[in-house]
């Protein structure tokens, strides 16, 4: 082979094997970190799974925040308006956590059939709704009409 | 009737662009010296109309006139002027004004920097500029204009500005990213230009290199920026969350630096040509991915304003329409182009083709990272996110072979060089960087992983690389030291404060991502608290008021080793207008650490849930993004590429006389 094809030769491989352990990298990465969605009628139908990251939303169910007088614990219910699933987390909880507000939480179901949650999500918009949660809440027909004042043209 | 002017304007600026697409480059095609003399007075025109519309939105903030739509849903009379006038590309509609002006001027700064570029050269780059105008200024003005009017109820007060966005980070970070995201339209109407006229040679290269440094430098000044901004604004002290919108502009990044070096190649030795024009395509194409993602509301997120879908499939067909024709080009053209040189295996040319690979895979991974739950979404397969660790676990390990193959690279002799020599050259940086790493490293006593000492000696070894050159350097010659670091070409020392930029940029990610203590804490007024070296004692919350919020600070006084140190008080804010409650942490900068206390919310008996955070090193993430904007505006800045282009001008002259 002549030195000239040999580098070509050397630089496809180089490419080749590099694109190859990256992609095979890449989807091994990617299958270990997905976190997928799971409505409260989901839930309490059983279809989450225990024990593997997921992430759950709903609106917060008025009068479910309950704290622990002694530390940051909190528990609270999410709902979709047909069924609801408890939430439990340790931590410091969004600006724009109210009971009655749409937000996200991520973490794994237990036996108990309760959210322990690692990380809890609201957005920075009080009209806003996690798509998740407002997909959630129009299969089961409840979606509440927005109210606030945003000047529509 | 002012906000009526400002759509004149547009619409004027729109009919400029359309002849500015059209006039030079069919006048390039045919040889039309008169069509293509248009384009430099057209893209003045453009910019001249574009700006009088900017103008005017500004003005209508800035006299609070709420009959204009987008002013009431994002301004308010309590807001104070310069938040107004910030305000402007606060919402969707002015942001993409901003966008269009920018783009305008980025068109009009060609036209009048290239004096000795070609004129056929010339028309055709603007002329590419003027299609990508006419896209973006038709999309503004029959999609999403931000003078529409709500004459019949005009409301007494507007909505106010989002508040996170009430402050400094916003009024300079869209416009330093927007500057970056359209300047690589510059060197993608480049390259489109060389294509059309089939010379791509080393004087398009050297053409084109000075904008794409430029705009690179604003690009990293930009995304340094949203990142500070994110950490002290949102309140929980990370820098960088993956985000898709983060995601959208880390790309274009990624990719553009792939490009700068592509073209470092192409320039010097005439090689990676159609490899430099094809990265130009992307790097504008995914500029444009990331305009379409934040903008079209396929993400939500603090930057997304509105969902609309005629918006989104509008700017779909645009970022199809460029891919797709500038890719249909690319293949018709790219086959003529040959190769000016050859290269060894051990060579500059072969390392930068290293890096060229590295950062199109992270580019890459980043892109499948950020799509592939839109496109799940899409096929109606079910909801789902991809977390930080997919990222870290793949970007970590490929930034630093980067680090590593980029110490070799800019020593590295172009064209071939005997590898016995490369390695003596290597060896004794390489240990130094272990050994001064390691030891860096041993004197903290707790945490870090693996990646932590990777980091921290790939960061030594970027540093002992580039001294070792700057000494090899200025040895090579016989006059004195301070005679040779002069003489060193500007565009040399901007190559190593952008490579030293990288290594500053490690040293922060691997530290703070290491070192860093948090503790969420109930505490009750009295209640003391030790992170690292630090006493944080709380003493209570009392109600603040603010011209347009409610506020409870908090007080806390800091022991420093027993001894007292500052009084921190965090706030948190309820913006009244939009009744939006913000947390305001409070911050103690520092070269080497940042405290950070922000405030939870408020539990029974005065108690309040506060987050203490001791950040060790966290400055030097956007340290190290200055560095590498200051060493890209240096390269970019080099008189070598105005004397050259003088030189090329008087030879193209000479050779037609």
């Amino acid at each position: 082979m002549n030195p000239k094809r040999k580098k070509r030769l050397l630089i496809v491989l180089f490419i080749l094997g590099g694109a190859g352990t990256a992609i095979g990298l890449t989807l091994y990465a990617l299958s270990q970190n997905i976190n997928l969605f799971y409505s409260p009628t989901q839930i309490a139908k059983g279809e989450a799974p225990l024990n593997t990251r997921i992430r759950a939303g709903g609106m917060v169910v008025d009068g479910s925040v309950v704290r622990d007088p002694d530390s940051l614990r909190v528990e609270f219910a999410v709902t979709d308006f047909e069924n609801s699933v408890p939430i439990v987390y340790s931590g410091i909880l969004p600006d724009l956590f109210r009971e009655g507000q749409g937000i996200v939480a991520q973490g794994e179901m237990d036996a108990q059939g309760k959210l322990q949650a690692v990380e809890v999500l609201a957005k920075h918009d009080e009209n806003y709704m996690p798509p998740e949660v407002a997909e959630a809440l129009e299969k089961a027909g409840k979606m509440p009409k927005p109210e606030g004042q945003e000047f529509n043209k | 009737m002012i906000p009526e002017l400002g759509t004149y304007a547009l619409a004027l600026a729109l009919c400029l662009s359309v002849l500015l697409a059209i006039l030079p480059i069919v006048g390039a095609q045919i040889g039309n010296l008169l069509w293509i003399s248009f384009s430099r007075p057209l893209a003045t025109g453009v910019f001249a109309f574009t700006a009088i519309s900017f103008v005017i939105l500004t003005y209508a903030f800035l006299t609070n006139d709420f009959s204009v739509s987008y002013v009431a849903n994002n301004s308010n009379t309590a807001l104070p002027w310069f938040f107004r006038m910030s305000a402007v590309w606060g919402g969707h509609e002015g942001s993409l004004l901003l966008w269009v002006l920018t783009l305008a001027g980025w068109t009009v700064a060609v036209a009048w920097k290239s004096r000795d570029l070609p004129a056929d050269i010339l028309g055709r780059v603007l002329g590419v500029l003027g299609i990508v105008l006419t896209g973006f200024v038709s999309f503004v003005l029959f999609t999403s204009s931000p003078f529409e009017r709500l004459l019949v109820n005009t409301p007494a007060q507007g909505a106010d500005l989002n508040p996170l966005l009430q402050d400094i980070g916003l009024i300079i970070h869209p416009p330093m990213l927007y500057m970056g995201y359209v300047g690589f339209a510059v060197t993608f109407a480049f390259a489109i230009a060389a294509l059309l006229s089939g010379r791509l040679d080393a004087a398009w290269a050297r053409w084109s290199r000075p904008w794409t440094n430029i705009a690179w430098a604003f690009l990293t000044l930009g995304i340094a920026l949203g990142s500070w901004w994110a950490y002290y604004e949102l309140g929980w002290g990370g820098w960088w969350f993956w985000d898709p919108v983060e995601n959208a502009s880390l790309m274009p990044w990624l990719v553009g630096t792939a490009l700068v070096h592509s073209l470092a190649v192409t320039e010097k030795r005439g090689v990676f040509k159609s490899w430099t024009v094809l990265l130009a395509i992307f790097a504008f194409s995914l500029s444009l991915l990331g305009t379409f993602l934040v903008r079209s509301g396929v993400l939500t997120s603090v930057h997304a304003f509105a969902s609309d879908p005629e918006r989104g499939f509008y700017l779909l067909m645009l970022l199809l329409i460029t891919i797709g024709g500038s890719l249909l080009l690319y293949s018709i053209r790219a086959s003529e182009v040959k190769s000016e040189s050859s290269f060894s295996l051990v060579s500059r040319e072969t390392l930068l083709l290293v890096n060229n690979v590295l950062l199109t895979v992270i580019c890459f991974t980043v892109l499948l990272g950020t799509l592939y739950p839109l496109f799940v979404d899409a096929m109606g397969l079910g909801k789902l996110s991809v977390g930080p660790p997919y990222f870290n676990a793949l970007t970590v390990p490929l930034g630093v072979l980067l680090m590593f193959f980029l110490g070799i690279g800019a020593v590295t002799r172009w064209r071939r060089q005997d590898l016995g020599s490369l390695l003596k050259q290597l060896i004794v940086p390489f240990i130094a960087a272990i050994v001064v790493g390691s030891i860096a490293l041993t004197l903290r006593t707790e945490g870090g992983s693996v990646w932590t000492y990777v980091g921290v000696i790939a960061a030594f070894w970027l540093l002992f690389m580039a001294l070792t050159d700057v000494a090899d350097r200025v040895r090579r010659r016989s006059t004195s030291v301070w005679e040779n670091l002069r003489k060193l070409p500007r565009s040399y020392y901007g190559m190593q404060l952008a490579h030293l930029g990288v290594a500053v940029l490690a040293v922060g990610i691997a530290m703070v991502s290491a070192f860093d203590e948090q503790r969420d804490l109930r505490m009750a007024p009295g209640d003391r608290q030790k992170v690292g070296n630090y006493t944080f004692i709380f003493e209570g919350a009392q109600k603040v008021q603010g011209p347009n919020f409610v506020s409870d600070k908090a007080t806390l006084q800091v022991f420093y080793k027993g001894e007292p140190y500052l009084v921190m008080q965090p706030e948190k804010r309820l913006y009244t207008a939009r009744g939006i409650v913000m947390t305001e942490a409070a911050l103690d900068p520092g070269l080497f650490r940042d405290l950070y206390v922000a405030l939870g919310e408020e539990l029974e008996g005065g108690a309040w849930a506060i987050r203490l955070q001791f950040k060790p090193y966290v400055r030097w993430l956007w340290l190290g993004g200055l560095l590498m904007t200051f060493g890209g505006v240096l390269a970019a800045t080099d008189p070598r590429y105005r004397k050259q282009a003088r030189r090329d001008r008087q030879k193209l002259e000479s050779a037609n006389a």
